[in-house]
C-alpha cells in the first residue's frame, strides 16, 4: 500500500496524518479522562457521558454567541469563560443526576448502564428540541486560526494544538487531584474499602457525588474543547462513546497513565490507517485490534495484581 | 515433619514449597505442610498470616506462583477449579454463601455430584437416589425439618451448616472450612463441633479458626502461620507452648 | 414436571397465562386487525424472540449483552441474502452489465458473486445458517470472555463494540453487503411471493408458532436443573463454581441460545418486513432490545413477548403522532423500569394482579414451582458486595 509514495512523501504522511491523530487523541483523552474517573473510581458506566460533553459543546456555542453580540471587543477570551462555564454547568448537572438516579444503582453496574442511556436518550433529545437537529460550529477567535508551518508539506494548525494543550494540562491537573491531594486520597480510600473508609470519618456519599460530578464537569470541558475542531450535533456525543469506552477498558480501568497511553495508541493507529484504508475500515480495523486485545487481556494494558 | 518431604504418597494432601507473590508481596512464602487421611487439622495464625490465602489456593480460586499441591497424588495447582472439586477437595468460605433463592433441598441437590455438565444439568432427573442422599445429609447438618424452606430464612448458623451440607453430599475427600463457628452462637458451635467430629470419621478436614476453644475440642493437630510461613506445628498443647507462637500471637 | 398430561398443564395457572398469548396472538390480533397492522405486530413479535433470550441471558444469567442485534442481524442478512439470490435472476437483472448477480453489486463494479454468498443458493444450507452463524460468534465471544472471566459491564461494553464494528463493517462494504441500505427488493421464497397480503398473514402465524417453539424450549431450560444453575451463578458464581460446576461453559450456553434465538427472530423479521438493514444490528437497536426484555420483566419469559409488543406498539403510535416525544417517554422507560420497577410488567403483575386472581378463583395464594414469575428476582448479591468493576470477574492472579 506504500507504492507509489517518496520516502520523504511518507514521511509527511505520517507525520500529518501522526498530527491528525493527536487531535483525535485528544478529544479521546478528554473524553476517557471524565469516564475513566466515574468508572475506574466507583465502577459506574456513563452511558451519557458523551451528552455531558455535548452539553458544555453547546454551552461553548452560547458562549461564543453571547460574546459576538454583546462584548465582541473580548471575543478572543471567550473560549476560557466558556471552558468554566461549561465544567460548572456540567459538574452541577451530574450531582443532579448522582443525587436522583446513580446513587440508587450503586450496587447495580448494569442497570446504571441502562439507566444512563435513558438518560442520554432524552438529553438527545431535549438538544434537538433547543438547538436543532442541524450540527452547530463556534466561530474561533483569531488567534486561534491558521497553522504552523514545520516543512513545506507540514504543517499543524493552531487550533489543534491548543485542544491537544488543554488536554494535557487536565490529565496533568486530573492526575495532582487524584494522587497529589487529600480528595484524592479520599477518593481512593472509598475505592478501596468503602466501610473502612467511613469508619475514618470520610463521607463516602459526599465523595461520590464530587467524583461524579467532576467526572462530568471533565466532560464539559472536553465538549468546549471539541468546538474548537468540530462542529457539535445533538448525537455528536454517541458518535465517540463506544470508542472511548474501548480507550478506558483498554487502558486498564484504575489506571490515568494507561488511559493516556491507549488513546494514543488507539487515535494514532486509526488515523494512520484512515490514510491508506477507507475511514470506516480503518475504525473497523482499529476496533477489532482493540477487542481482540481485550479478549486475550481484559485487564487492559496497566493492571495490578492485587490480593483479595 | 520436613524429613517426610519426599514421599507424598502417603499423605492425602502434601502441600511443598507453596508460594505466591501479588507484585512482589508475599502472600504465602514458601509453605510446606502435610496432611494425614481423616485427619482433623486446624490452621491458625494472626489476620493477614496468608491462612485464607492457601485454601484459596488449594481450591484453585487463586494460582500458586511456584510450589506443589499434591491431592492423593495428584497435582493440583495446574487445574481449573471445578476440577479440583470433581478430585475431591470441597471448600467452605468464610461468609454463608448459599443461593439464597432456592430451598435447602434445591441448594443440596444443585451440589449433589450428578449433572455438572451443560448437558447433563440439562438431562438431570430427581430420582430416588438424589432424594435419598439430600435427605440423609439434611439429617447430618440438623436441617431435616427445613428442606423446603428457602435458604434466605435460615438463620445465620443454619446457613453455615447447610453450606457443609453442600460439602458433604459432594462426597469429598478433604473439606477446607475457613471459619465455620464465626458469628455462631455458644449453642451453634458446640453443635458444629459435634457436626465437625462427626464428619471426620470418613473425611480429612481442614479448617480456619481463631476461637482457640473450638481449636482446642477438634483439632487433631495444628498449623500456626506467620507471615506465610508456618511458625510451628503440632498439638495443640505444643503450639500453645512454642515461645514463638506465644509471642506473635496467643500473647496478644 | 409434576404434570405430565400436557391437558392437565393447560389447566394450571402456567398454562392458562400460555393459552392467554395464544389466544391473544392467534384469535383476537388477526381478527382485530387488517392485514398490515398484523404484519407490523408479527415485525415486534420477531424482537420477542430476541427479548426471550434475553431473560435467559441477562435476567436469570446476569450476562447483560448489548449486542444482540448482531445475532438478530446475522440471522436476518442470512435469510436476505437467500432471498436476494432467488430475486436476482438472470433474467431479471438482465439490464445490469454483470446479470444474475444482486444489483447492488453491480452498482458496486463487482462482476462475480463473492464466495460467502454461493452457498445461500440453497435453502437448507440458509436454514441451517440462521441459527448456526449467530450461535458460532456468540460461542467465540463466549469462550474468549468467560473463560477468561470477563464479565459485568465489561462483556457488555465488549458486545456494544461488537455492534459498531459490525454495523460500520456492513455499511462500509456496500459492495458485499448492501450497504446502509441493506439488501431490499426481495420477493419470492421458493418461488412463494412473500408480499402479497395472504403471505403475510401466513407469515404472521409461522412467526407465532416459532415463537411459541421458542418459548417452550426456553421454559424446558428454566425448569430443568440448568435453569436453577443459571440463576444460581448470577447470584452466587463463586458457589456454583466451588460446587464442581464449569460456569464458563454454562455461560457460553445461555449466550449462544440467546444468540439463536435472535438469529431466528432475525430471520423472520426479513421475511415480514421484506428487507434488512445495518440499522437493525447497530447500537441503538440492540440496546433498544434490552428495555423490550426489561419492561416485561427480566425474569420472566412470557413478560418479554409483552414488553416487545408493547413497547414497540408505542413507537409505532409516538412516531405516527408525536415522533420528538418518542426518545423523551424511551429514556423515561429506561429510567423508570430500573429505579421503580426493575422486574417490569411481571414483577407488577405479580404483586397486584395475581393477589386478585387469587381471590377470584379462590386459589389459595400459593407459589406455583413452574411459574416464570414466581421467582425471586433482582438486587444481585454478587453485585452487592464491594463490587470492582475491575477485577471481581475474573482472577487477577492469571500470569
Amino acid at each position: 500500500m506504500f507504492d507509489g509514495y517518496t520516502t520523504s512523501e511518507l514521511m509527511s504522511i505520517f507525520a500529518m496524518q501522526g498530527f491528525a491523530g493527536l487531535s483525535l487523541f485528544s478529544v479521546f483523552v478528554l473524553m476517557a479522562l471524565g469516564l475513566a474517573i466515574i468508572f475506574g473510581q466507583m465502577g459506574v458506566i456513563n452511558m451519557a457521558h458523551g451528552e455531558f460533553m455535548i452539553l458544555g459543546a453547546y454551552t461553548t456555542y452560547l458562549t461564543s454567541g453571547f460574546f459576538q453580540s454583546y462584548m465582541p471587543s473580548l471575543f478572543g477570551g471567550y473560549f476560557f469563560i466558556a471552558m468554566i462555564l461549561a465544567f460548572l454547568i456540567c459538574a452541577a448537572l451530574g450531582a443532579l443526576i448522582e443525587w436522583l438516579m446513580i446513587r440508587h444503582l450503586y450496587h447495580r453496574p448494569l442497570d446504571t448502564l441502562l439507566a444512563t442511556w435513558g438518560l442520554s436518550l432524552i438529553m438527545q433529545q431535549a438538544y434537538r428540541s433547543i438547538f436543532g437537529a442541524r450540527e452547530v460550529g463556534v466561530e474561533l477567535p483569531e488567534w486561534m486560526m491558521g497553522a504552523i508551518q514545520v516543512t513545506d508539506l507540514v504543517e499543524l494548525p493552531i487550533n489543534g494544538l491548543f485542544v491537544m494543550i488543554i488536554a494535557l494540562s487536565i490529565a496533568l491537573g486530573v492526575y495532582l487531584l487524584m494522587y497529589r491531594s487529600s480528595w484524592g486520597k479520599k477518593v481512593r480510600a472509598v475505592v478501596q474499602n468503602r466501610p473502612m473508609a467511613e469508619a475514618v470519618g470520610i463521607n463516602s456519599a459526599g465523595v461520590d457525588r464530587m467524583t461524579f460530578a467532576l467526572g462530568c464537569g471533565i466532560a464539559g470541558i472536553a465538549g468546549a474543547a471539541f468546538t474548537m475542531i468540530g462542529s457539535t450535533g445533538p448525537s455528536s456525543g454517541q458518535a465517540y462513546i463506544v470508542d472511548t469506552f474501548l480507550v478506558v477498558v483498554f487502558g486498564g480501568a484504575q489506571s490515568l497513565i494507561g488511559t493516556i497511553v491507549s488513546a494514543f495508541g488507539i487515535s494514532q493507529a486509526q488515523s494512520t490507517m484512515e490514510f491508506f484504508l477507507s475511514g470506516s475500515m480503518a475504525k473497523v480495523l482499529t476496533l477489532l485490534v482493540v477487542v481482540g486485545i481485550l479478549m486475550l487481556r481484559p485487564e487492559g494494558l496497566m493492571a495490578l495484581k492485587v490480593r483479595r | 515433619m520436613n524429613a517426610a518431604k519426599t514421599t507424598s504418597k502417603d499423605f492425602l494432601l502434601a502441600v511443598e514449597g507453596l508460594t505466591v507473590s501479588f507484585d512482589g508481596f508475599k502472600a504465602v512464602d514458601d509453605l510446606s505442610f502435610y496432611l494425614d487421611p481423616k485427619e482433623i487439622r486446624v490452621i491458625i495464625g494472626p489476620n493477614g498470616a496468608g491462612k485464607t490465602t492457601v485454601l484459596d489456593l488449594i481450591c484453585g480460586k487463586t494460582k500458586a506462583t511456584s510450589g506443589s499441591i499434591k491431592f492423593a497424588g495428584k497435582e493440583l495447582t495446574r487445574l481449573k477449579e471445578h476440577q479440583i472439586v470433581h478430585s475431591g477437595v470441597g471448600r467452605k468460605f468464610q461468609t454463608p454463601s448459599v443461593f439464597e433463592d432456592l430451598t435447602v433441598f434445591e441448594n443440596l441437590e444443585v451440589s449433589y455430584p450428578q449433572g455438572h455438565s451443560v448437558m447433563g444439568a440439562l438431562a438431570f432427573k430427581r430420582d430416588a437416589q438424589v432424594i435419598e442422599a439430600v435427605e440423609e445429609v439434611a439429617e447430618t447438618i440438623f436441617l431435616s425439618d427445613a428442606l423446603d424452606q428457602p435458604a434466605s430464612l435460615l438463620s445465620h448458623g443454619q446457613k453455615q451448616w447447610l453450606e457443609i451440607g453442600m460439602l458433604l453430599i459432594q462426597k469429598p475427600d478433604l473439606l477446607m472450612l475457613d471459619e465455620p463457628v464465626a458469628g455462631m452462637s455458644v449453642a451453634e458451635r458446640q453443635k458444629t463441633a459435634e457436626l465437625l467430629r462427626r464428619i471426620t470419621k470418613d473425611h480429612t478436614v481442614l479448617v480456619i479458626e481463631h476461637d482457640m476453644q473450638f481449636v482446642g475440642d477438634i483439632a487433631d493437630r495444628v498449623t500456626v502461620m506467620h507471615q506465610g510461613k508456618v511458625l510451628s506445628e503440632g498439638s495443640i498443647e505444643h503450639v500453645k507452648s512454642d515461645p514463638k507462637v506465644i509471642e506473635v500471637y496467643l500473647g496478644h | 414436571m409434576k404434570n405430565s398430561s400436557p391437558l392437565k398443564w393447560f389447566a394450571s395457572r402456567e398454562g392458562l397465562y400460555y393459552l392467554a398469548l395464544a389466544l391473544l396472538l392467534v384469535v383476537i390480533l388477526p381478527l382485530a386487525l387488517d392485514p398490515f397492522r398484523l404484519n407490523m405486530v408479527g415485525k415486534y413479535l420477531t424482537y420477542a424472540f430476541v427479548a426471550i433470550g434475553l431473560v435467559m441471558c441477562w435476567g436469570k444469567a446476569g450476562i447483560l449483552s448489548l449486542g444482540q442485534g448482531v445475532f438478530f442481524g446475522l440471522g436476518g442478512y442470512c435469510m436476505a441474502m437467500f432471498l436476494k439470490l432467488e430475486a436476482s435472476t438472470p433474467e431479471a437483472t438482465a439490464i445490469q452489465s454483470t446479470p444474475g448477480i444482486p444489483d447492488f453489486m453491480d452498482w458496486n463494479q463487482l462482476t462475480a458473486l463473492p464466495w460467502f454468498w454461493e452457498p445461500f443458493h440453497s435453502l437448507s444450507f440458509t436454514f441451517i445458517a440462521i441459527i448456526a452463524v449467530p450461535v458460532i460468534l456468540a460461542f467465540v465471544i463466549g469462550f474468549a470472555m468467560f473463560t477468561r472471566r470477563v464479565g459485568g459491564v465489561y462483556f457488555a461494553i465488549i458486545t456494544q463494540a461488537i455492534a459498531a464494528i459490525l454495523t460500520i463493517l456492513i455499511i462500509g462494504q456496500q459492495g458485499y453487503t448492501g450497504g446502509v441500505n441493506g439488501i431490499t427488493d426481495l420477493k419470492t421464497l421458493a418461488g412463494w411471493d412473500i408480499r402479497t397480503d395472504s403471505a403475510k398473514t401466513i407469515l404472521y402465524f409461522v412467526c407465532v408458532g416459532m415463537l411459541f417453539l421458542c418459548l417452550f424450549a426456553a421454559r424446558f431450560v428454566q425448569n430443568r436443573k440448568l435453569g436453577r444453575i443459571l440463576v444460581a451463578m448470577n447470584a452466587q458464581e463463586m458457589r456454583v463454581r466451588f460446587s464442581g460446576y464449569d460456569v464458563a461453559a454454562f455461560k457460553i450456553f445461555v449466550f449462544c441460545l440467546a444468540a439463536a434465538f435472535a438469529g431466528i427472530g432475525g430471520a423472520l423479521f426479513t421475511l415480514i418486513v421484506g428487507f434488512m438493514s445495518p440499522s437493525f444490528i447497530g447500537i441503538v437497536s440492540s440496546i433498544e432490545m434490552v428495555i423490550f426484555c426489561a419492561l416485561g420483566g427480566r425474569l420472566s419469559i412470557l413478560g418479554a413477548v409483552y414488553g416487545a409488543l408493547l413497547v414497540n406498539a408505542a413507537k409505532s403510535g409516538f412516531s405516527e403522532s408525536f415522533p420528538e416525544l418518542w426518545p423523551f417517554a424511551m429514556g423515561a422507560l429506561f429510567i423508570g423500569v430500573v429505579l421503580a420497577f426493575p422486574n417490569g410488567l411481571a414483577g407488577l403483575y405479580q404483586t397486584y394482579v395475581m393477589p386478585l386472581e387469587d381471590r377470584l378463583f379462590k386459589r389459595k395464594p400459593k407459589a406455583d414451582k413452574a411459574e416464570p414469575v414466581s421467582q425471586k428476582p433482582v438486587e444481585k448479591k454478587d453485585e452487592g458486595r464491594d463490587y470492582d468493576p475491575m477485577l471481581d470477574q475474573y482472577s487477577p492472579e492469571k500470569s
